[in-house]
């Protein structure tokens, strides 16, 4: 089962990752070229971590999940992550 | 010159309970004490996580209920689903003293702070009231005279979360207008709202168009794509319109 979610609900899991407020972090889609903040995006949890997509192409830009004291990140979607580090 | 430090990862810490309130029959606010609190923004959440005697986790998020402003303390109100893994337990078990790990506060973005202006509108679906409720406290806590509107859509009069607060803000405060719509009962005499929510009633609700209201949405999935399609239908700007969906994460 999954259900679609805003990329808020992924941040949590990025900020045990990435030490920036990930939310406002800017994505560029592969697919489409669109860009937009992580907590503009789409995200669908699952069981086995967090899928996020473009809502413009439903181009698959991240997915993370934490297995067995090990985080797995596929950013295979971004083109460019712009991180502000004010944030 | 100050330099802003940077977040730094999050990471679990366990937080006691320091008070419990129930807010409906389904939902119930928990009072946390978090040792490492770095203070949060109107509008963000917290991640929970429960583990098992036998090692199984189970993550959820929830929204936070209270204002910055009573920081370090931390509120949340977690509504019971039945069949859910984390719920029953937090509005069931948990008690006084009890220790709860969580992380947070997470999200900068669907954030609302009294400099950000507005005019705000707010919609909440069920217990999508809570971040927006943060948000309305914090307005209060400041003494901000920015108008808002809070259109909220509750099943029943019973399920009104923090239903008496908001009369007392209502009450108190000409700039603030709450409006409720109920969508499967209503008290005799109801003088509100008694359907779900449609372009037609955010037309009468939300503020013109050409005020460029800052608009935060939050409920279940369904509830919010409809709110958000319609106010763009309306000529609302999307840019100013923020959502957070929840529901069941299929974490079983």
């Amino acid at each position: 089962m999954e259900n679609k979610l805003d990329g808020n609900a992924a941040a949590g899991a990025l900020q045990a990752i990435f030490p920036f407020d990930m939310t406002l972090v800017q994505v560029t889609c592969t697919g489409c070229g669109a860009s937009d903040v992580i907590g503009a995006l789409a995200a669908y949890m699952h069981g086995m971590g967090t899928v996020i997509r473009c809502p413009s192409c439903d181009t698959v830009l991240i997915r993370v999940a934490h297995m067995k004291e090990r985080y797995w990140l596929d950013m295979r979607g971004v083109r460019v992550l712009q991180i502000s580090a004010e944030a | 010159m100050e330099r802003r430090t940077l977040l730094g990862r999050l990471s679990w810490q366990l937080g006691e309970v320091v008070a419990t309130h129930p807010e409906t029959a389904r939902a119930k606010s928990i009072t946390l004490a978090p040792p490492n609190w770095r203070g949060h923004r109107a509008g963000q959440h917290v991640d929970v996580r429960l583990t098992a005697e036998d090692g199984y986790q189970a993550e959820r998020s929830y929204s936070i209920a209270s204002p910055p402003e009573e920081a370090p303390r931390v509120t949340l109100t977690v509504e019971r689903l039945d069949d859910g893994e984390v719920s029953p337990y937090l509005t069931e078990e948990l008690r006084v003293g009890d220790k709860l790990e969580l992380r947070g506060p997470i999200g900068g973005y669907f954030v609302w702070e009294a400099r950000m202006g507005g005019p705000l509108l707010l919609i909440a679906g069920g217990s999508g009231i809570v971040p927006l409720m943060a948000m309305l406290r914090h307005r209060a806590a400041t003494g901000s005279s920015v108008p808002a509107r809070l259109l909220y859509s509750s099943r029943t009069f019973e399920e009104v979360i923090y239903r008496e607060e908001l009369e007392r803000l209502d009450e108190a405060d000409r700039m603030l207008e709450v409006v409720h719509t109920l969508t499967r009962a209503h008290p005799p005499g109801w003088t509100g709202y008694a359907r779900r929510i449609n372009t037609q009633m955010l037309r009468e609700v939300a503020w013109p168009v050409e005020q460029r209201p800052l608009t935060f949405i939050c409920g279940p999935t369904p509830f919010v794509e409809t709110a958000a399609a319609s106010l763009v239908e309306l000529g609302y700007e999307p840019g100013r319109i923020k959502t957070e969906r929840f529901g069941p994460t299929g974490e079983t």
